[in-house]
């Protein structure tokens, strides 16, 4: 059973910040948008319509379920499929979050804990229009070899596909967990706000690895809050290579326990008129916790890129390195790097940055052209290096189609 | 009548830098399988002299040109004279984030077999723990000249200009990287036929590895003299420069 009085708790909050706008990123009418419709049920990813599971291929999604230990899709309000591999059943827990609500007696531990519904105006109408999500829950001690992955995909025009998922890895725990947020072909307009809380337990590790892929008319806004106990770690990958309206996001990682770790990788690619505002808020409490944060964002067309970081250190011992690299392959973009370090009362932690935004040195280019390779392809060579962050456990065919993307642009911007 | 046209012909070069002129009508002919030795003093503009041959686009030409086998390349963009047989190994090559030295071999070779033609001298070279490195990022003086050998032995060009291949590099890695670039010069390992070479050098320390034809040597960016390079090594240590193109060693 759900608690009356902390639904009620969280409606309030909500109500109080209907209007509030985001204080980052282009303000959405959200009166635009209707509320997402039901979709019926698959027995496999293989029944969803073509369209859509060509658009669920792109962000890293497996349609055969091979090589992973469990899958969920959502398609605009409705969790449409939910499998664990027989061999993780005991281990993992895959389930739409309404499930878990009902299972858990409303998750009062873990729903809207990290994320307030009185944020903003975006957490608010999450809050309001409760729809789906996903649960996943690794088990205690239990490595989770094959990723578990997860679908968000909107089919109609014109909706506010509003998400809510908690990933609770438990102490001593691991998984990587691969999700994917996309759109049909035809959907031209609309919204998705994730709402996402990370629970990572003593010892634990998650690798989450979300790939974003929009359209120039679709806004979106995630709202993030990961808590990472005692030697804790979480390694957040972020790709996003397409278009988008607007996107923006700002994650909180709360690294509470001694020894915590947060890492965040983003790629941020910016074509057309995409406004995007993407970072990483970092706040270091625990003895010895440490952090890095490492962006590389590439900006052509007429886009517009903030690229942020905020690391806040309260312990005395904590470390932690924000890496801001841009390049612009446009006159017409226009690229912000915004690296922010806060020492909130700990004289001897150790916060530091690297941010630069700079053209792709010429002597270089020339030096893989004495080696026979034409300017453009040398230009690629260096630009997919550019972005080539380490990225662990980034399946095969994503990696190509980074690989595919960066090269086709900075061609293109010769 | 076989090669009467020389690989590579300088003919009348004069180049500017920064506008400011750095070669002044420089005459150099260069046959195929011939060994060159570039000797001068710092500034005197041996690096120009090879940047210009590479097509860097830095360096101007602002009078004569550059065949090679017959063919003017002095409007030629640097892959394409890269393409038709012209290699350098840099003096200070630029370390390239994010491009591994695996990436460039690949590149230098077209995608072609280094690996199994040439696995003896690439095992020499001891690149092991640096191919999957980004190119020359960290390399110390020695690793970086053994990576420039490496992509050379890939891309087999018919003429190597090698700009100071020994500088930062201790006695044993001389011998490695001698052995290399005899490779690239001698029939029968990377090419069927003698490559030809235009070494920078200093000390000459790498002759003691590589046989060399002819020396030629650059004062204020004029060619002074040219001669046996080995003479001409031995005088410029007794008695300089400027002593050194003033003797009668020289064919002036
Ligand atoms: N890219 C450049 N930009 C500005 N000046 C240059 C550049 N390249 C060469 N020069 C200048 O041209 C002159 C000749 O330099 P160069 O590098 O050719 O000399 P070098 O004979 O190779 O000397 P070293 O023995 O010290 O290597 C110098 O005055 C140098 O500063
Ligand atoms: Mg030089």
């Amino acid at each position: 059973m759900r608690s009356v009085t902390r639904d009620q708790e969280i409606r309030e909050l909500a109500e109080g910040a209907r209007d509030v706008r985001a204080g980052l990123g282009p303000d959405v009418d959200l009166t635009r948008f209707a509320e997402a419709i039901e979709q019926g049920r698959v027995d496999s990813m293989d029944d969803l319509e073509r369209q859509l599971k060509e658009a669920a291929l792109r962000v890293g999604i497996d349609a055969s379920g091979h090589g992973r230990s469990g899958s969920y899709v959502q398609v605009d309000r409705s969790a449409v499929y939910e499998a664990v591999q027989t061999s993780y059943e005991d281990r993992i827990e895959v389930m739409s979050v309404g499930h878990a609500l009902e299972l858990y007696d409303g998750l009062p531990e873990h729903w809207w804990r990290l994320v307030s519904p009185g944020k903003d105006k975006y957490t608010a109408y999450a809050a309001l229009h409760e729809t789906e999500g996903y649960f996943m829950r690794v088990r205690a001690g239990e490595r989770i070899e094959d990723p578990i992955q997860s679908c968000l995909l909107t089919s109609e025009n014109n909706v506010n596909q509003n998400v809510h998922n908690i990933v609770i890895v438990e102490d001593g725990a691991e998984a990587h967990i691969i999700t994917g947020c996309t759109i049909h072909p035809d959907v031209e307009e609309g919204i998705h706000v994730g709402i996402s809380e990370f629970y990572i337990g003593k010892g634990a590790k998650l690798t989450f690895t979300m790939i974003h892929n929009w359209s120039q008319r679709f806004d979106v806004r995630p709202r993030s809050a990961i808590s990472v106990a005692e030697d804790g770690v979480f390694v957040n990958n972020y790709i996003m290579l397409e278009p988008v309206k607007s996107l923006q996001t700002f994650p909180v990682a709360h690294l509470e326990g001694a020894r915590s770790r947060a890492i965040f990788n983003s790629i941020i690619y910016g074509l057309e008129d995409s406004r995007i505002d993407l970072g990483s808020d970092t706040i270091l409490e625990g003895e010895g916790s440490r952090s890095e944060a490492v962006t590389r964002a590439i900006s052509a067309d007429r886009s517009t890129i903030h690229s942020r970081g905020r690391l806040t250190a309260r312990s005395d011992t904590a470390k932690a390195h924000l890496d801001c690299r841009g390049i612009l392959f446009s006159d017409e973009a226009v690229q912000y790097a915004v690296p922010e370090l806060v020492s909130d009362g700990a004289p001897r932690a150790e916060l530091s940055h690297e941010a630069a935004i700079s053209p792709i040195a010429e002597d270089e280019i020339h030096y893989i052209m004495a080696r026979g390779v034409p300017k453009d392809e040398a230009i690629s060579m260096i630009t997919r290096g550019f972005v080539d962050i380490d990225i662990p456990g980034l399946p095969e065919p994503l990696r190509r189609s980074i690989d595919e993307a960066i090269s086709a642009t900075a061609a293109e911007a010769l | 009548m076989e090669d009467v046209i020389p690989l590579l012909e300088i003919e009348d070069l004069s180049v500017e830098v920064e506008e400011r002129q750095v070669l002044f009508s420089v005459n150099l002919a260069i046959g195929a399988g011939e060994t060159h030795v570039l000797l001068g003093p710092n500034g005197s503009g041996k690096t120009t002299l090879l940047n210009t041959i590479m097509g860097l686009p830095a360096y101007r030409v602002t009078s004569g040109r550059i065949l090679f086998g017959g063919t003017d390349i002095t409007p030629m963009p640097i892959d394409e004279r890269a393409k038709l047989g012209i290699g350098m190994a840099f003096q200070r090559p630029p370390a390239v984030r994010g491009v591994k030295l695996r990436q460039l071999i690949h590149v230098a070779g077209d995608g072609g077999g280094m690996e199994e033609r040439l696995s003896g001298l690439v095992r020499n070279l001891d690149l092991d723990r640096l191919m999957d490195r980004d190119v020359n990022m960290g390399f110390s003086g020695g690793e970086t000249k053994r990576s420039e050998m490496a992509q050379l032995l890939a891309q087999a060009p018919a003429i190597t200009l090698f700009d100071e291949p020994e500088s930062g590099v201790d006695l044993d890695n001389i011998a490695v990287v001698g052995e290399a670039m005899n490779a690239l010069l001698k029939p029968g390992t990377v090419a069927e036929r003698k490559g030809a070479g235009l070494i920078v050098t200093h000390t000459g320390h790498i002759l003691e590895y590589v046989n060399a034809d002819v020396g030629h040597v650059l004062l204020n960016g004029k060619l002074a003299c040219q001669g046996n390079p080995l003479d001409l090594l031995e005088e410029i240590g007794r008695s300089g420069y400027q002593k050194c193109v003033e003797c009668a060693l020289c064919d002036q």
